[in-house]
């Protein structure tokens, strides 16, 4: 289970990262790194499963006494509830400069923005 | 050409990297030291019953605060982008074909649904699975919907800026009576941790993520109308 989803995290990183180095497309490009971001999570939530663990949530099948051997480990999904939402803000301002980029220059091809190249 | 072969190095080596981790990655069977303390304590320190919460919200309020924070820049930013975008208006209202009947009474139907769903979800974020991120990802939710039922519709700006502003004030004003009334910044026993398991538990847990959800839908709803504010007609 953990190799599943730690394997299918892995492959969406390298997927993303590959849609981001091979299109021109800005949208594109955003898109792509929206699916790294997701396989980043995945691996990050996987590194906190235990097998035959419930949720680190407090109720009748997991008594306050017995909690730290029944619950899976809560720090990483808490560390991937702040890398979840800031990921939205990181994906909600690339939009917002792709909009301005295409006000000023018509297009969305990146190899057409070259100021910066040397 | 040359580019294409860089990308598939540079692809390979990372995999390679990758691959070398899964495949001596050994899964814990014990709690780390950390997360065995959270375990052991959330109940009777804190009192919430979703240990995610207790984390995100108690044991590391101050970068709950942080991330918040980061979210407020990212809506202003956005903001402050796309606000030249916003002069033309008004002039080709009504040119629009209306969106389908489905959409539109469905709309009417659902979105106080949504909106009590996202209150529910970060009312009761400290006793089962959601919290104020994710309820404040369904109210804005409800703002989506009604941006897809009438792109053009425009929203009180001063509204949301009002929530967003109002919430995260009193956000840090709990947290500076947590220092006063008790143990630290944003301390959640300013209020009496009551019966663990019941809605009115966990100290300032509910009031605090009750903020942080309104703030983040305030937040998310903002940038949701920033960008389809610049649609053009």
């Amino acid at each position: 289970m953990t190799f599943i989803a730690m394997a299918t995290g892995f492959m969406l990183i390298l997927i993303g990262l590959y849609g981001a180095l091979t299109n021109r497309n800005i949208m594109r490009m955003i898109v792509s790194f929206t699916i790294a971001n997701t396989g980043v999570n995945l691996v990050l939530v996987a590194v906190g499963y235990m097998r035959g663990r419930t949720a680190p949530i407090l109720d009748e099948a997991v008594p306050v006494g017995e909690a730290a051997a029944r619950i899976i480990d809560p720090v990483p999904q808490a560390l991937v509830l702040t890398a979840i939402v800031i990921g939205l803000g990181i994906t909600a301002l690339m939009l917002a400069y792709t909009y301005k980029l295409y006000q000023t220059k018509g297009t969305l091809d990146i190899s057409k923005c070259r100021e910066l190249k040397w | 050409m040359i580019r294409s072969v860089f990308v598939l190095l540079l692809l390979t080596a990372l995999g390679s990297l990758f691959a070398a981790l899964l495949l001596n990655y050994i899964p814990a069977t014990e709690l780390g030291l950390t997360a065995r303390y959270y375990a052991e304590n959330t109940a009777k320190d804190v009192g919430a019953t979703n240990l995610v919460t207790a984390i995100i919200v108690t044991y590391r309020g101050l970068d709950t605060l942080g991330e918040v924070t980061v979210l407020f820049l990212t809506a202003a930013i956005v903001g402050l982008v796309l606000a030249q975008g916003r002069r033309r208006q008004k002039a080709d209202l009504g040119k629009m074909p209306p969106s389908g009947e489905l959409l539109q009474t469905g709309n009417k139907l659902l979105t106080p649904l949504i909106l009590l769903l996202g209150v529910y979800v970060f009312v009761n974020g400290h006793l089962t699975p959601g919290g104020g991120f994710q309820g404040g990802a369904i109210l804005a939710s409800a703002s989506l919907l009604l941006l897809l039922t009438n792109p053009l519709r425009r929203f009180s700006h001063r509204f949301i800026a009002r929530v967003e502003s109002i919430s995260g004030m009193t956000y840090v004003a709990i947290g500076v009576l947590g220092i006063i009334y008790a143990g630290g910044f944003l301390d959640n026993r300013i209020l009496p941790l009551g019966t663990l398991g019941e809605l009115f538990s966990a100290g300032a847990i509910p009031v605090i993520y009750s903020l942080v959800g309104l703030k983040v839908g305030a937040e998310f709803s903002s940038m949701l109308v920033n960008l389809a504010e610049t649609e053009e007609l």
